[in-house]
């Protein structure tokens, strides 16, 4: 059990939440500067379309407009983006721009900028900006683009085509020719908005005697931005600062580098005076990246026990109209693929990504990157496999889980799977959800004429990512968490870290580790994030790794700092500082109160004169964190769904849903079990609810809040959260990620549940979401279900 | 020069004279011209309910309602609500479930659940489910911010 002193592992609030729960927070568009102008944007009404000309003679003479500008204005002071990779030479990637100059290949694409005193006189000229287009035919549908005789996204292209990534491991063929069954099925997944509640805002200040350019941006990583404006505008790194104050959610959405932003920076480079770029809702629809849009065929063959012999999968990704920058778009495919079957014992593995170019808003990184696809397609082959051998789902599970023996284990999918608990995880997860009486509840209900299904999902979750990831592809991302701490002369402590926090916590939990490592109270440590220009450098918020990577860098510094103050505390009490500990903010010997920390604070800092002249005084450390003993930390877990599907009407009602989770040592449940509902509810959205909807020529159709549907308070249920913790050997702290498991693991759990559901009428659902429309169609074409059929073929 | 109007109203208790361009509406009043930043733009077109705040007594979404229309107005903030100490029992048990992440839709969510709280009905919890669901949270899954109104609810009626 927990020692009830113990600071790790409590369930504190977190000290940001006052401020913000008071209307006190500082997200980017409160911030007002002298000087200050506002951006609006011209974007194209199409999604291809040539620009012939933009005439702005008209919108320059409106009421407080100080300058408009087009892709020509910037072509000599910024550069465009390229998101390749460098180890796949192969892969296609046109140069994206701030605004674009010749040709606009998304509906959204920004064409012009509108400089003025404020954002409605800026918009008010936006609609003076005449642009002659020349519309091309758009590129669409995923399947078409890759046909010989498809339309090119971009006019420059030889194919749509971004790159193709196969991978086999084992003998697949022979898997499937002795197998005892074999199932097969293809599913789709509909292309989402992360939506962040906050737009994506920016406001760049550059001061142009001395070339210093300092940006505020509700953005996951400033180290990242600042490498970006310093290379793309000429300007020295060291002269770029970027801030990030609060972040109204992130979710990977604010992770990338966005044109529309590059063009707000350049144009406050061009004026010299600040520019102010907020996002609107329907922009933000247009513009921020989307994710998810992907089908993907399965093949699984087990044998008469219900043991996996083999896999295949075949993905076919479409990332709208660029590579995104400078993560690129090609991730999410890959971890698909990578990701069907991870948990499992797999003898023999064949899997295919192709990635494609569509004129759709290009898609990037939204939490848990393709993990969720691969958790659906494995988990739905699985019960498919389970229904023919008349196993229960939860059996098949069992029968192929990694286990103890298996590990460490690269997987035949391609990925390195250290230490998991997956049936620890299971079994917990069986009792709290009191498995065998939810069956006989559901089989009562069935009498009755309720149609109610039960959906397990076993997932891992790839956590705390390291320097494998994007230093060989070329991006220039650190993968290193930072931590700075310094003892105040008031015994108080100051710490400033690269992680950062758009809400998870992260900072709340660093501060959990400084104050029970240094040996001081909670409240005697303050922790700050987001200023690039002077927080330790480090990679950010990404792949949950705030307080696995950015923890640890905590932890080491904080054990640092203490034997500087213990060694100083020797010399002043003329003691041993082996003899010495730090505990409450008192330094003791033996046992015994030495002197409180604020008065050895205060000698250190203003009575350096009354020590020896070798007494070290300086009370600041920095230590940063790589993780190296593992490419990334595996985190795992598995999720339940209860449901009940309406016949008539197709209505989806949730029941009741459950998460056993394994992040290593848990830091502060409260705040780790909020993550995960937040996660679980976000992908409940995901199999239920949101899409973007296109039209046959690339227009979105859903670019309000009231077109795409978000999850509401009276549709989701009550979450039950437990905790396997089974620390990471990869650091001292023992802390995973848990960022994304709930995320990657709630659609795979309602897939299962509705196909549970509909089984014995012999009907499945096989797109995301689940609208009642589709309900209705799985059910009219019950008997038939979607083979695999184009499983890789062309 | 664009038109401007003259409007009086009290924000917070406190009396407001200004001039306002008949498009503007009452967000970016606050927002803009009283630097009253607690109130959020998340939409702009009533459906997140970020900007909620109060006019009259009763919640309306500021980004439907033009400055012009809150002229004679008493409007409050989350500013107003939580320094009157009204909502203080309030924003402590959102603080202490952590029924808050970013914060972004937090003061929208306050005014409509101190709203649900002023007319003191009981309320289980799908109750206050459907209560809050004219306002957006991204971060938290719900559960939190409908325990967090529950723990204040029953405390307020007495009633589980």
């Amino acid at each position: 059990m927990k020692d009830s002193n113990r600071i790790i592992g409590a369930s504190l609030p977190r000290p940001d939440a006052r401020r913000l729960a008071a209307g006190r927070g500082t997200f980017t568009d409160d911030i007002i500067l002298p000087r200050m102008v506002h951006m609006a944007l011209v974007r194209s009404p199409y999604a291809h379309a040539m620009i012939k000309s933009i005439d702005t003679r008209k919108a320059t003479k409106a009421e407080g407009v100080v300058r408009v500008i087009t892709g020509e204005d910037l072509a000599d002071i910024c550069s465009p983006f390229i998101a390749g990779i460098e180890f796949l030479p192969n892969m296609i990637s046109p140069p994206q721009y701030a605004l674009a100059p010749t040709e606009a290949a998304w509906q959204g694409e920004a064409v012009c900028a509108i400089l003025a005193e404020s954002r409605a006189l800026a918009e008010d000229a936006a609609q003076l900006v005449l642009v002659e287009w020349e519309e091309l035919p758009a590129v669409v549908d995923p399947v078409a683009a890759l046909k010989p005789d498809s339309p090119l996204v971009h006019s420059g292209l030889e194919s749509n085509l971004v790159m193709t990534l196969p991978r086999a491991e084992g003998d697949t063929e022979a898997a499937f020719a002795e197998a005892a069954v074999v199932v097969e099925h293809s599913f789709e997944f509909g292309r989402q908005s992360g939506l962040a509640l906050e737009t994506r805002s920016v406001i760049a200040d550059f001061e142009p005697a001395g070339r210093r350019l300092t940006v505020y941006q509700s953005h996951q990583t400033p180290y990242q931005m600042q490498d970006v404006y310093a290379r793309h505008l000429g300007l020295d790194e060291h002269q770029v600062r970027v801030i990030v104050k609060d972040v109204g959610g992130a979710f990977g959405l604010k992770l990338h580098a966005y044109p529309d932003e590059m063009a707000a920076v350049a144009a406050s480079v061009l004026l010299g005076r600040p520019v102010k770029y907020i996002a609107d809702r329907q922009e933000s629809f247009a513009s921020d990246i989307h994710a998810r849009e992907m089908t993907a065929a399965g093949r699984l063959a087990v044998n008469g026990e219900g043991n996996i012999l083999g896999v295949e999968v075949d993905v076919l990704s479409a990332v709208g109209a660029y590579s995104v920058y400078p993560r690129t778009s090609v991730g999410e495919g890959i971890q698909a693929v990578q990701f069907t079957g991870a948990p499992y014992r797999l003898p023999a593995f064949k899997g295919r990504v192709r990635v494609v170019y569509q004129n759709k808003t290009p898609t990037g990184a939204y939490r848990a990157v393709g993990q969720p696809i691969g958790c659906v397609v494995i988990e739905q082959l699985l019960d498919l496999a389970a229904a023919e051998l008349n196993l229960d789902q939860a059996e098949i599970r069992r029968r192929n889980n990694l286990g103890p023996a298996d590990l460490p284990l690269k997987a035949a999918g391609g990925l390195e799977i250290e230490d998991v608990s997956l049936d620890a995880c299971l079994t917990a997860l069986l009792n709290k959800m009191d498995y065998e009486k939810l069956r006989r509840d559901q089989d009562e209900a069935r009498r009755q004429g309720l149609c109610r299904g039960i959906g397990l999902a076993t997932f891992v979750e790839q956590t705390a990512v390291g320097a494998g990831l994007y230093g060989p592809a070329g991006a220039r991302i650190s993968a290193q968490e930072g931590c700075s701490l310094r003892l105040e002369p008031s015994g108080l402590v100051r710490c400033a870290t690269s992680a950062t926090d758009q809400g998870q916590g992260t900072l709340t939990g660093i501060q959990q580790v400084v104050a029970e490592t240094l040996g001081v109270k909670f409240d005697a440590v303050t922790t700050e994030d987001g200023d690039g220009g002077s927080t330790p450098y480090g990679g950010g918020s990404w792949a949950s790794r705030g307080l696995s990577v950015g923890g640890e860098a905590a932890r080491l510094a904080a054990i640092d700092l203490r034997r500087k103050i213990l060694g100083a505390a020797a010399a002043i009490s003329q003691e041993t500082p082996d003899n010495l500990t730090l505990s409450g903010g008192e330094i003791f010997s033996d046992g015994k109160s030495l002197m409180a920390l604020s008065e050895l604070a205060r000698i250190v800092h203003f009575r350096q004169d009354t020590l020896p002249s070798d007494v070290d005084c300086e009370m600041n450390v920095t230590r940063h964190f790589l993780p190296r003993k593992f490419p990334y930390f595996m985190a795992n877990g598995i999720q339940a769904s209860y449901l009940e599907v309406d016949l008539g009407t197709g209505a989806i009602k949730l029941l009741d849903h459950w998460v056993v989770e394994d992040c290593g040592l848990v830091v502060n449940p409260l705040l780790v079990d909020e993550q995960l509902r937040g996660g679980i509810v976000q992908g409940l959205g995901a199999v239920l609810y949101e899409h973007c909807l296109y039209d046959s020529s690339g227009q979105i159709l859903t670019a309000s809040l009231a077109d795409y549907a978000v999850p509401l308070a009276s549709e989701m249920p009550d979450i039950h959260v437990v905790h396997v913790e089974n620390p990471t050997s990869g650091t001292g702290l023992g802390a995973k990620g848990a960022g994304e498991a709930g995320t990657l693991g709630a659609p795979a759990a309602v897939w299962c549940a509705v196909n549970d559901a509909l089984r014995p009428l012999g009907a499945q659902v096989w797109k995301q979401p689940f609208t009642a429309a589709h309900i209705i169609e799985a059910l009219r074409s019950a008997n038939c279900p979607q083979e695999a059929s184009e499983l890789f073929e062309n | 020069m664009v038109e401007t109007v003259s409007i009086r109203l009290t924000v917070n208790g406190a009396e407001v004279s200004k001039e306002v361009e008949p498009r503007q509406h009452l967000t970016d009043f606050l927002r803009n011209e009283l630097g009253l930043t607690g109130s959020h733009i998340g939409c702009e077109h009533g459906v997140c309910g970020a900007c909620s705040v109060r006019v009259d007594g009763r919640v309306v979404r500021g980004c439907l309602m033009l400055a012009t229309q809150a002229d004679g107005a008493a409007v409050e903030t989350i500013e107003g609500i939580v320094e009157s100490s009204e909502a203080a029992d309030l924003a402590e048990a959102f603080i202490g479930r952590n029924a808050l992440q970013c914060g972004f839709c937090t003061p929208g969510m306050m005014l409509t659940a101190a709203e649900l709280l002023a007319e003191g009905k009981p309320l289980d919890r799908a109750g206050i489910r459907q209560e809050l669901s004219g306002n957006i949270c991204r971060c938290t899954g719900y559960q939190a911010i409908v325990d967090a109104v529950e723990s204040v609810l029953v405390k307020k009626t007495g009633e589980v």
